[in-house]
This record gives structure tokens, C-alpha cells and sequence, in this order.
């Protein structure tokens, strides 16, 4: 048990809190919203997003808190993708009951597109694999055609 | 390497052992010509989405030189390609009635993914259905770069720490890129001659970087040339460029001629994959250093040798 959620902090919160859940935070402005989509939570729960809320660290960031949902590890590296950066909370009744920093996977499935726009995943219904190069600066490379995706061009399948 | 029913997609899933053994069964045919009852019963599809002289008739040749069958098509006019099938649904549909699948295809990673549909027919309990690509997009090319390297070797007795020039279209030429990570296993010294927008792609060059091989970048032919091996021409591909302007821009930019082999080593060797536009001229090829109808009859033994190889019937 690391603390009662929020109970650091005295200050105005904007976003609510959950309960059970968990909470990304630490995500780089304007891509949570996009990351929300890509782990597939949109549908039928309770998601709150903060877009560029205030952030000691950086400025500015987004949030994602979702409720009655615990994101796994395979889940939470994909958000490594877009936000090296991220922090993980699960909450259980109310309390932060673990916390972590996310990682880029190996290797990274269905989830990212080919830069390649002649690549055979482009063209027709093919999953896409990517095998990770280099994870700072990220550099993903297509198990079917080779090429090299870099993070600035990194898209994610709708 | 056991070779029995692998798939040929690329040629980093190669090692220098593996082109050994290709090599070594391709000169035996060559020696001693080929035995028509080792793949006799056995039928190979050719399914080449994209024109092809070279890699469809010299598969043609040698499956048919070892008894094989060939059932083909050549263009995807007359074919359910043109109804709107997919890649999938026509290997699946065709390894059904062959032993090995040849495919040249116009998406890049296309041979990669026929290759994973026909492993994924296995756990419905039915045969691998090898794939040899015959060139996937402007990915790759692998039995081209097999025999552009036992080319190299007949002519130049090794492949160890040649200096190679690989000039013209580096960007969209597969050829290129397939030799390329090939040479890297081999110590090369490596020339890439091009106008600025067909230079190299930064992934091949990132790929020769991690593994430590010495390569340049030039603009005019004469700066690689004078000091080359092996001189690998190549086309400037009209049919991949996104725009005709661009590719008007560097037509006939890079042109060999027995002038241009003037500088050139004795010992050197002019290659070419083929097709030629007039990147080489006509009066090279009295030239005892123009190769290139040699390299393309070099396609046979190295074919052969791949599918006596892939079907289980050679070591």
C-alpha cells in the first residue's frame, strides 16, 4: 500500500477520483484521448480524461482514469509507445494499491501502423508486428517488410 | 540449417552456411547437369502478380529440369486477383494444389505474410506449403541476391572483403537492398552511387552501421568505379516512382559504356539484375567484363538448387 489516493495533494482536484481502477497519468498533452482508444477501454466503462492539466514535472499533461478496470502489463507497455514517460496507478477502494512506470515492449502486436505505405499490413487486413530497434529514440521495424518506423511517425490503428 | 519445407522471404534469415550449401548444389547441377527424377510427381506454383522474364522462367526452367510440374499465372488479368481477392484467400486457395509456392507480389512484406498464411494452414492438420519470394515490392528480392553472390564468386573465386559498387536506383531497387544485407555477412566494402532522392534508404544503411561494414555515398559513377570488384548496375524503376516528374528528373542520368569501363579494374565485373533500359550500353557487351547475360543464366542452378533443397530432396 503506498497512500489513500489524492491524499497527498490538498489541492482543488479537477479530475475525480475512483475507486477501483486504474489511473494513467504523466501523458504527454493532447495524446490521451488516443491512447484511451488504442487499449480499447472506450466502450462500456467509466473513463475519465484530463487533457492538459497542470503537471509539476512537465508543464502540462493528459490523464486517463478509468474505473473497474485493472490494465495488465501487455496493455500498459503499448502506452510506452506514445508516453515513455507514463505513470501507472491501480486503485483498489480508493487506495493505490500498486504504482508503476511503464515500459516499451519488445515487441509490439496489432496495436501500431507500417510508416511503410506500400507495406502488405497497408494494403489489405494484416495484423501488424513490429520488432523494437531501439526503445529512446523509438525505433520499431516491420517483421514483414522491414522498415524502420521512428516515434514521430508512429500511427495507431483506428 | 535443415532446409526442408523453410521459407524464402528474405535474405537475412540467411547464414553464410546456408549460401555455402546453395552454392554447392548449384555447381553440381552446373557440373553435372540435373536429374529429372528428383522432384518427379512434385508441382510448383508460380503466381507472379508483376512482370517477370527472368525469375519466372529460370523457376520454370529448373523446377522442370528436376521433373517437376508448373502450374502459373503471370499477371493477375484472368485471374480473381482482378475481382478484388486477397493475398490470403488466393494462397490459401492455391496451396492446395501445389507443393511450393513461387511469389512475386507488388506489396512490400507481401511473401513474409504468404509465408505465415501457409504455416497457419498446419494447425488446421494441413502440409506446409513453402514460399519463395520472387520479390516482394521494392522489399526484397532473395534468390536474385543468391545468385548475384554466386555470380560474384565464380568470377571473383570468394566473397570475403570485395569492394562492390551498387549503382542507379538504390532506393526502390530491391535487388539493392536484398544484396546489401547480404554482402554485410561477407566484410564488403560497399559504393552506393545515386542521384540524392534514389540514394540508399536510411533503414539498410542504419542495418550496415549495427553491423560494422564500411560503406560510402557518391553522385557520379567514375568516384566507385576505378577501385571496384564487382560493378552492380541497376534500373531506374519508372513503375515505382509516385510521380512520372520525379522520375523524369534522373532517366538516363547513369549510363556505363566501354568508356566508362576504361577506369575499370581488369578483374572487375559488370553486373546487372535485368531488365536494362540504357543505364548500360549495347557497346558493353562485347566487353570481357559485362557479365550480366551470365548472371542471369545463373538463375537456374540457383533455383534448381533451392527447390531440390526446400522439397527434401538434396542436403
Amino acid at each position: 500500500m503506498t497512500g489513500l489516493i489524492d491524499s497527498a495533494s490538498k489541492k482543488k482536484l479537477i479530475v475525480s477520483p475512483i475507486e477501483n481502477g486504474t489511473v494513467v497519468d504523466h501523458l504527454p498533452p493532447g495524446t490521451a484521448v488516443k491512447i484511451a482508444q488504442m487499449l480499447g477501454i472506450m466502450g462500456d466503462s467509466v473513463v475519465i480524461i484530463g487533457q492538459n492539466l497542470k503537471s509539476t514535472k512537465f508543464g502540462r499533461k493528459d490523464l486517463i482514469k478509468v474505473e473497474g478496470k485493472f490494465l495488465g502489463e501487455p496493455e500498459l507497455n503499448k502506452i510506452a509507445l506514445l508516453a515513455p514517460n507514463a505513470t501507472v496507478n491501480i486503485v483498489r477502494d480508493s487506495v493505490i494499491t500498486d504504482k508503476r512506470q511503464v515500459a516499451v515492449p519488445d515487441c509490439v502486436e496489432k496495436v501500431a501502423l507500417c510508416a511503410n505505405t506500400n507495406c502488405i499490413t497497408n494494403k489489405e487486413n494484416v495484423p501488424t508486428r513490429f520488432l523494437i530497434a531501439s526503445k529512446s529514440p523509438l525505433v520499431m521495424v516491420c517483421s514483414y517488410c522491414g522498415y524502420e518506423t521512428k516515434g514521430e511517425e508512429l500511427k495507431l490503428k483506428d | 540449417m535443415n532446409f526442408v519445407n523453410r521459407d524464402i522471404v528474405s535474405i537475412k534469415d540467411f547464414s553464410k552456411q546456408d549460401l555455402e550449401t546453395i552454392f554447392s548444389i548449384a555447381t553440381q547441377f552446373s557440373k553435372n547437369g540435373y536429374d529429372q527424377a528428383l522432384l518427379k510427381g512434385r508441382r510448383v506454383g508460380l503466381l507472379f502478380y508483376e512482370p517477370s522474364t527472368r525469375t519466372r522462367m529460370s523457376f520454370d526452367t529448373a523446377a522442370q529440369a528436376l521433373g517437376a510440374d508448373t502450374v502459373w499465372f503471370a499477371g493477375t488479368e484472368g485471374t480473381s486477383v482482378m475481382k478484388g481477392e486477397t493475398l490470403k484467400d488466393t494462397i490459401e486457395t492455391v496451396a492446395n494444389y501445389v507443393d511450393l509456392i513461387v511469389l512475386r507480389h507488388p506489396f512490400d512484406g507481401s511473401a513474409r505474410w504468404a509465408a505465415e498464411i501457409t504455416t497457419m494452414r498446419t494447425r488446421r492438420g494441413m502440409p506446409k506449403v513453402p514460399i519463395i519470394s520472387g520479390g516482394d515490392g521494392k522489399n526484397e528480392h532473395p534468390t536474385q541476391t543468391m545468385l548475384d553472390l554466386y555470380s560474384m564468386l565464380m568470377t571473383q573465386g570468394r566473397l570475403e572483403s570485395l569492394n562492390v559498387a551498387l549503382i542507379g536506383d538504390l532506393k526502390y531497387g530491391r535487388t539493392v537492398h536484398s544484396l546489401s544485407y547480404a554482402l554485410s555477412m561477407y566484410g564488403t566494402k560497399l559504393s552506393f552511387v545515386a542521384p540524392d532522392m534514389l540514394q540508399i534508404p536510411p533503414h539498410i544503411t542504419s542495418f550496415l552501421d549495427r553491423r560494422g561494414i564500411r560503406h560510402s555515398e557518391y553522385s557520379r559513377i567514375e568516384d566507385a568505379v576505378a577501385e571496384a570488384d564487382v560493378v552492380y548496375m541497376t534500373r531506374i524503376q519508372k513503375e515505382r516512382f509516385p510521380d512520372e516528374n520525379e522520375y523524369n528528373k534522373v532517366k538516363g542520368l547513369y549510363r556505363i559504356s566501354k568508356s566508362t569501363l576504361s577506369i575499370a579494374k581488369p578483374t572487375m565485373r559488370l553486373m546487372h539484375p535485368l531488365p536494362r533500359v540504357d543505364e548500360i550500353s549495347l557497346d558493353a557487351d562485347d566487353d570481357p567484363r559485362a557479365y550480366y547475360f551470365q548472371q542471369a543464366g545463373n538463375g537456374v542452378p540457383i533455383r534448381a538448387a533451392l527447390l531440390a533443397l526446400v522439397m527434401g530432396v538434396c542436403k
